[in-house]
C-alpha cells in the first residue's frame, strides 16, 4: 500500500493519467448507467408483472364484478369462476401454518441462543438453515406418501372420535379421515416456514447487546425472565418482521401444498376437510385452459390477487423491520 | 504419452456430440403438444420411429388445452386433444381432426377384503358416489349388487383428477351417459366442479391416493392401473352385463363405434355389445389445413401412417387399443382431401 501510494508521484504526470483517466472515467459512466439499468429493471419487471397480470384477469374481472373475490362457485363448465376458496384455503393455511410454526422455531431460536452448549450451536444452526434449503416437491411428496397416511390413520381418526365430538369447537375436527386436507397442507408449510422464522429470531435474539442481559442476570432474573422481559421486548418488531416473510412464503408455497390439501373446490367447516389455494389451483388449471377463455383469465386473476395478498405481507414485514432499524 | 491419449480421447469427446448432431440433421424432426392420456404411446412411437422411418417426433405431453393453444398459435406442428373439437371449433382454427389411438378408464377401489375386479358396480351407482349421495360401502345399493362379497361399515372417500386432464373427460362423460342427475348438476369438461371427496394430481396422484385411504375409490387409466396392479372392478355395461377391465371387452366396444361423424370424433362411452367395456374413449390429433411448412405437416403425416401401420403392437403392449384399419384408410383419405399446402393436397400417396 505504501508503495502504491508513493509511486504515482514519482512516475511521470503524463504518462498515466492519461491511460487510466478516460478510461477510467468511461468506465464510471457504464457501470453506472448498467447499475441503474439493473435497478430499474428490477421495478419495470415488477410493474409488468403486475399490469400484466391484471390485464389478463380483466376479463374474469368484467364478467363476474367485485363478488369474484368471495364467489365460491368454480365451475370450469359452466364457466362460472369465484376466487372465494382459494382465498380461504391460502389464508387459512397460511395463519394455521405460521401458529404452528411460530413456537417451534421460538424454541429453536430461544434454544440456540440461550441454552444450548456452544459447541451445539453450529451443527444445528447449520441444520435449520439446510430444512430451509430442500426443494418444496421434496416436501410434497414426503407430506403425501408418509405424513398423509399417518394422519388419515392414526391422527385423524384420533382426533375426530375425541375433541370431534365436542360442542362448537367439534366442527373444526369433523369429516371422514382423508389424510390429506387444510390441516395436512397447514402441518407440512408450518415445516417448510420454520427455518425462515428461526434463523431470523436466532440472529436479531443475538442482536441484543449483552449489556441489558447481563444487567438482568445481575437482578437475579432467570434465563426465561431475560428472554420474556428482555430480549423478547427488545426484538419484538423484528420478530413479527420475521413471521411476515414465513407468511409470506407460505401464501405462495405450491407444489408441497397441491400434494396434500385435497383440492377440492369446497369451504369446509372442518379443518380435515378438502380446500385448495390459490396457488394450487393455478398450477393444477393452467395446462388445460385455452387461451382467451374465461377459465385463463380467472386463473390469471387470481395469480393478480395473490400477487397483492403477497405484497401486502412483504410490505408490512418491510415496515415493521424499518422502524426497528431506525429505532 | 499419458498426455497426448488424453488430448487425443477428449479431442473426441468434443467431436462426438458434432457426429451425433450430424446423423440427427439427416432425421426430419417433427414437433407436437397437448394430451397427456396417450403420452406414453406416442412416446414409445417417437422412439421406434426414430430410427424406423427416420422421422424424430419431440412430443409434450402438457395436457389437452395448451396443446389446443399451441397448435392454435402453430408453435408446434401438432396438437393432441383427449376432447374432441366442435366442427365449428375446428373451421375457426382451420384445424383437421383425427383420431390416432384409443383408451380406456378404469374404476379403483381400496376396501378391506375385496380384490381385484370382483366389486360389481354400475354407472348410476357411481355417478352417486361422486355425487356424495351415497357415502357408506355397506349401503343397501351396493350390498345388493355384490351378494357375494362382505362389504364393511366404512366410508367411501372419492378420489378425482384435480389437475385438467383427458382421463377427467373421459370419465365423467361416462358418467353424464348413465346418470342424467351428473349431466344436470356437473357435467363434462377436462376439469369438472366434483362435489364430493379430494383430488390429487396426476394418475399417480389418485392411485396413491387410494392406496394410502381405507375405503376410496378412484379412476386412472387403464394402462397405469395394470401396471400398477391396482384394484380394479367390474362395471355394468348397456347391456345390462357385468364385464372386467380387459383387453378383450375394450376391444368390443371400440368394434361398433360410427366413426364418420364431424371431426371422426366417434362416441365410444357405454356403447351396445354383450362384452363391451363402458369406458373406452379415442383421443386426437390435430393438423393445421393450411401448413405453413409442407415438408414438416408431411412428416407428421408420414410418422402417423408409419405408426398405423407398425404401431398397433406397441400400442396393445401399453393397454391401448389401437383403431381399425377401415378408420386408418379413413384419416389417409382426410389428409389428402383436406390438408393443401398452395391449393395442392400434401399428402399425395
Amino acid at each position: 500500500m505504501q508503495q502504491a501510494a508513493t509511486l504515482p508521484l514519482g512516475a511521470p504526470m503524463d504518462a498515466k493519467p492519461h491511460r487510466t483517466a478516460s478510461p477510467g472515467r468511461f468506465g464510471d459512466t457504464v457501470f453506472s448507467a448498467a447499475c441503474h439499468a439493473a435497478g430499474g429493471f428490477v421495478l419495470l419487471l415488477l410493474g409488468g408483472i403486475i399490469v400484466e397480470l391484471f390485464i389478463g384477469g380483466l376479463p374474469a374481472f368484467r364478467a363476474f364484478g367485485l363478488p369474484f373475490i368471495w364467489s365460491t362457485e368454480w365451475d370450469p363448465v359452466t364457466e362460472v369462476f369465484g376466487a372465494g376458496v382459494s382465498i380461504y384455503g391460502t389464508i387459512v393455511t397460511a395463519v394455521l401454518a405460521i401458529l404452528l410454526a411460530v413456537p417451534v422455531a421460538f424454541g429453536v431460536a430461544f434454544y440456540l441462543t440461550e441454552l444450548s452448549p456452544p459447541w451445539l450451536r453450529r451443527p444445528v444452526g447449520t441444520a435449520v438453515e439446510l430444512l430451509a434449503a430442500v426443494p418444496s416437491i421434496i416436501y410434497g411428496m414426503w407430506g403425501f406418501f408418509l405424513i398423509a397416511p399417518i394422519m388419515g390413520q392414526y391422527v385423524q381418526p384420533a382426533v375426530i372420535d375425541t375433541i370431534g365430538e365436542l360442542p362448537l369447537i367439534g366442527e373444526l375436527f369433523q369429516g371422514p379421515p382423508f389424510g390429506t386436507g387444510i390441516f395436512t397442507a397447514a402441518l407440512i408449510l408450518a415445516i417448510m416456514i420454520l427455518p425462515f422464522i428461526a434463523a431470523t429470531m436466532r440472529d436479531v435474539f443475538e442482536q441484543v447487546p449483552p449489556v441489558f442481559k447481563e444487567s438482568a442476570y445481575g437482578l437475579g432474573c432467570t434465563t426465561w425472565e431475560v428472554m420474556r422481559g428482555v430480549v423478547l421486548p427488545y426484538t419484538r418488531i423484528s420478530v413479527v418482521g420475521g413471521i411476515m416473510l414465513g407468511l409470506g412464503r407460505a401464501l405462495g408455497e405450491t407444489m408441497a401444498v397441491t400434494f396434500v390439501i385435497g383440492n377440492a373446490n369446497r369451504i369446509s367447516t372442518s379443518l380435515f376437510g378438502p380446500g385448495n389455494t390459490i396457488a394450487s389451483v393455478v398450477a393444477l388449471e393452467f395446462g388445460e385452459s385455452e387461451m382467451g377463455s374465461l377459465k385463463l383469465s380467472a386463473l390469471l386473476a387470481l395469480g393478480f390477487i395473490l400477487f397483492v395478498l403477497s405484497f401486502i405481507v412483504l410490505a408490512a414485514s418491510r415496515f415493521l423491520l424499518r422502524s426497528r432499524l431506525k429505532a | 504419452m499419458n498426455r497426448r491419449t488424453l488430448l487425443a480421447a477428449s479431442g473426441l469427446a468434443l467431436a462426438s456430440p458434432l457426429l451425433s448432431r450430424n446423423v440427427l440433421a439427416q432425421q426430419a424432426q417433427i414437433t407436437g403438444a397437448g394430451a397427456s392420456f396417450p403420452n406414453p404411446v406416442y412416446q414409445k412411437w417417437a422412439e421406434a420411429a426414430r430410427s424406423a422411418a427416420g422421422i424424430a417426433l419431440n412430443y409434450q405431453s402438457v395436457g389437452s388445452g395448451a396443446g389446443i393453444n399451441q397448435i392454435r398459435n402453430r408453435t408446434v406442428d401438432f396438437g393432441a386433444s383427449d376432447a374432441p373439437l366442435t366442427a365449428q371449433q375446428l373451421t375457426e382454427a382451420n384445424l383437421l381432426q383425427f383420431p390416432s389411438v384409443m383408451g380406456s378408464v378404469v374404476p379403483i377401489v381400496n376396501i378391506p377384503g375385496v380384490e381385484a375386479d370382483k366389486l360389481k358396480l354400475t354407472g348410476e351407482l357411481v355417478a352417486d358416489i361422486y355425487l356424495g349421495k351415497i357415502t357408506k360401502w355397506n349401503d343397501a345399493k351396493l350390498v345388493e349388487l355384490n351378494r357375494g362379497l362382505t362389504l364393511p361399515n366404512l366410508a367411501i372417500a372419492p378420489a378425482y383428477r384435480a389437475d385438467g386432464s383427458g382421463t377427467t373427460f373421459v370419465w365423467v362423460s361416462y358418467l353424464s351417459a348413465v346418470s342424467p342427475e351428473w349431466k344436470e348438476k356437473v357435467g363434462i369438461g377436462t376439469s369438472v366442479r366434483f362435489p364430493a371427496g379430494t383430488g390429487a394430481r396426476g394418475n399417480e396422484g389418485v392411485a396413491g391416493t387410494v392406496k394410502n385411504i381405507r375405503g376410496a375409490i378412484g379412476y386412472v387409466e387403464n394402462a397405469y392401473a395394470t401396471t400398477n396392479k391396482l384394484v380394479t372392478t367390474q362395471l355394468r355395461n348397456k347391456a345390462g352385463q357385468f364385464v372386467a377391465p380387459t383387453q378383450a371387452a375394450f376391444v368390443a366396444a371400440a368394434s361398433s363405434a360410427n366413426w364418420n361423424v364431424p371431426g371422426m370424433a366417434a362416441n365410444l362411452i357405454d356403447q351396445q355389445g354383450e362384452t363391451s367395456w363402458p369406458i373406452v374413449s379415442p383421443t386426437f390429433i390435430l393438423l393445421p389445413k393450411n401448413p405453413t411448412d409442407a415438408t414438416r405437416s408431411l412428416n407428421v403425416m408420414k410418422f402417423f401412417d408409419w405408426a398405423f401401420k407398425n404401431g398397433t403392437q406397441m400400442a396393445q403392449e401399453l393397454e391401448y387399443i389401437p383403431l381399425p384399419n377401415t378408420v386408418h384408410d379413413m384419416i389417409r383419405a382426410a389428409w389428402k382431401a383436406e390438408v393443401k399446402a398452395n391449393g395442392q393436397p400434401v399428402w399425395t400417396l
